[in-house]
């Protein structure tokens, strides 16, 4: 049996004794707790990966309104506003924003998305990868496998707290994706298992307290548009993290208070549309038109 | 309890927008089919709380009707399901209901044909699902475990018999769950094994006397 992986602090060990990077340490784990093997994860991600791209592909051409009619026209606004304007954080940040609005306005339209880690927040990892892959020749392999760093975070981040709004706020969903897709930057870009971790605790921290409080209880208001935020916020944690900044609350003990704020949230909070932006008199009011 | 996987947080592969509402209610679609095992003349499909009141809007009729004609999570059909072929060769239809005795993602499919039955189940987060009632009977049918489901005449020695016909397969079971609606009466059985059951060994348990309906309901792709 290989050393059992549950926290960041262990992960980064193994990373350092071993000298892996954290792809193949947590590959390895895997592999040692027998349910998967490599080439099944490697299939898995690759098959998520390219899901991911066609959603983006798709959603890039596509205006046509969600279900309820409240959304889908606005990654065409910032595509046509960044055709004639250049936004000051640069081309591949203007990419991150409009593939993330891409992606999740797909996931509306019931189009077909890799949950990452849930539906919500689909749009968030898969922005970061692809547009800096595209702008940076990436190979398709080192997408791989900065796809299943982001998904070690994930896993990790689970193993304390249920990555489900209705548990942990939006801060389970957007806020542990962006947290992974910090990861997954800082790793394309050469950075060290270490940069990684502090990437993944700075984003954290910053997101605690995250409500889920989904208008006329669907995944639409705000979950739709705090993708693209949460996009670049991973942009800047990974930032940070490259400059060497460390966060000086360590990754678990960020993951410990985030789960205790989940607990902390009032259940009106958490994914049951019965507080927040989901009792707003706008709110009500569009419930009253849509859920007729 | 199980520690999830990378695979769990990178996928799955799915029709938005929701896992629960959405995925979830294709993959108990899918385990409905399965357990009802034959074409329906009609099917009603009821549904509950949150699954009535933000079904609309997150797909969740769709999600259930495409399960039922056995499309998976990912298959892109999900969004125009109302106008396949497949669905235009079935009878359907849907009903809403306020139930805060019933978990919010609810579900009732009510079979009528050759075979009546009604299946209740929930999408009880993250994708998860749960099939709770057969007919009159509590089952317990994640979808995650190859799994032998039995109605019988109640009666003493018919749980050993079975046991010992699986474990002539060499599998091991993972979980067993019983239920019955008296003493003498009608029972059900739920056993879900690691492994595969062999065809001679369902057929096996099918010769035993009593049983009503065998089924072999194989879990779900994840
Ligand atoms: S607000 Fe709630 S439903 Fe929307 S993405 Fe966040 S956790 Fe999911």
């Amino acid at each position: 049996m290989e050393n059992v992986i549950t926290t960041f602090r262990q992960l980064y060990y193994v990373c350092k004794e071993q000298k892996k990077t954290i792809y193949d340490a947590a590959l390895d784990y895997e592999v040692s707790k027998g349910e998967y093997s490599e080439y099944q994860i490697r299939m898995q991600a690759a098959k998520s990966l390219n899901a991911m791209k066609e959603a983006i592909k798709t959603g890039l051409k596509s205006t046509e309104p969600s279900p309820s009619g409240m959304s889908g026209d606005d990654c065409y606004k910032l595509q046509k506003r960044f055709k004639s304007e250049n936004s000051i954080l640069g081309k591949t940040a203007q990419k991150i924003m409009t593939y993330a609005l891409a992606t999740s306005e797909q996931n509306l339209r019931m189009g077909i998305i890799a949950a990452c880690p849930t539906a919500g927040s689909c749009g968030i990892v898969p922005s970061v990868i692809i547009a800096y892959a595209e702008d940076n020749n990436i190979s398709e392999n080192d997408q791989i496998n900065a796809l299943i760093t982001a998904g070690e975070v994930g896993r990790i981040v689970s193993v304390k707290m249920a990555l489900a709004g209705a548990v942990g706020g939006c801060q389970a969903e957007c806020g542990v994706a962006s947290a992974m897709a910090s990861a997954a930057l800082t790793q394309m870009r050469g950075g060290s298992a270490k940069q990684i971790i502090n990437a993944v605790a700075l984003a954290l921290k910053n997101v605690m307290g995250l409500t889920c409080d989904p208008v006329c209880g669907l995944v639409e208001i705000p979950c739709v548009k705090r993708n693209p935020f949460l996009a670049i916020h991973a942009v800047t944690s990974s930032e940070l993290a490259m400059a060497g900044i460390i966060s000086k609350i360590p990754p678990d003990e960020v993951v410990d208070a985030m789960e205790q704020t989940g607990q902390l949230m009032s259940p009106l909070l958490k994914e049951s549309s019965q507080g927040g932006l989901a009792k707003t008199k706008t709110a009500i009011a569009l419930e009253k038109n849509i859920l007729k | 309890m199980r520690q999830s996987s990378i695979i769990d947080i990178i996928s799955p592969v799915m029709a938005g927008p929701s896992s629960s509402h959405t995925a979830g209610a294709v993959r108990l679609g899918l385990l409905a089919r399965n357990v009802y095992n034959a074409k329906p003349d009609k099917v009603t499909f009821k549904l509950y709380n949150s699954y009535a009141l933000t079904g609309k809007g997150h797909g969740t009729d769709k999600g259930l009707l495409a399960g039922l004609l056995g499309f998976s999570v990912d298959d892109y059909r999900i969004k125009n399901v109302f106008d396949t072929e497949q669905a235009k060769q079935i009878n359907y239809e849907f009903e809403y209901f306020e139930d805060f005795n019933r978990h919010p993602n609810a579900v009732d499919f009510v079979f009528e044909g050759g075979l009546n039955m009604t299946l209740s189940g929930a999408s009880v987060g993250a994708g998860e699902i749960l099939l709770t009632q057969i007919n009159k009977f509590s089952v317990n049918l994640d979808g995650k475990y190859n799994t032998l489901l039995l109605v019988y005449e109640d009666m003493p020695g018919v749980i050993s018999a079975v046991t010992g016909i699986i474990q002539k397969d060499n599998v091991n079971i993972a979980s067993l769950h019983c239920d019955r609606s008296g003493k003498g009466k009608d029972a059900s059985m739920c056993i879900c094994v690691d492994g595969e059951l062999s065809k001679h060994c369902l057929d096996e348990v099918s010769e035993l006397q009593h049983m009503y309906i065998v089924r072999y309901i194989k879990k779900l792709e994840s």
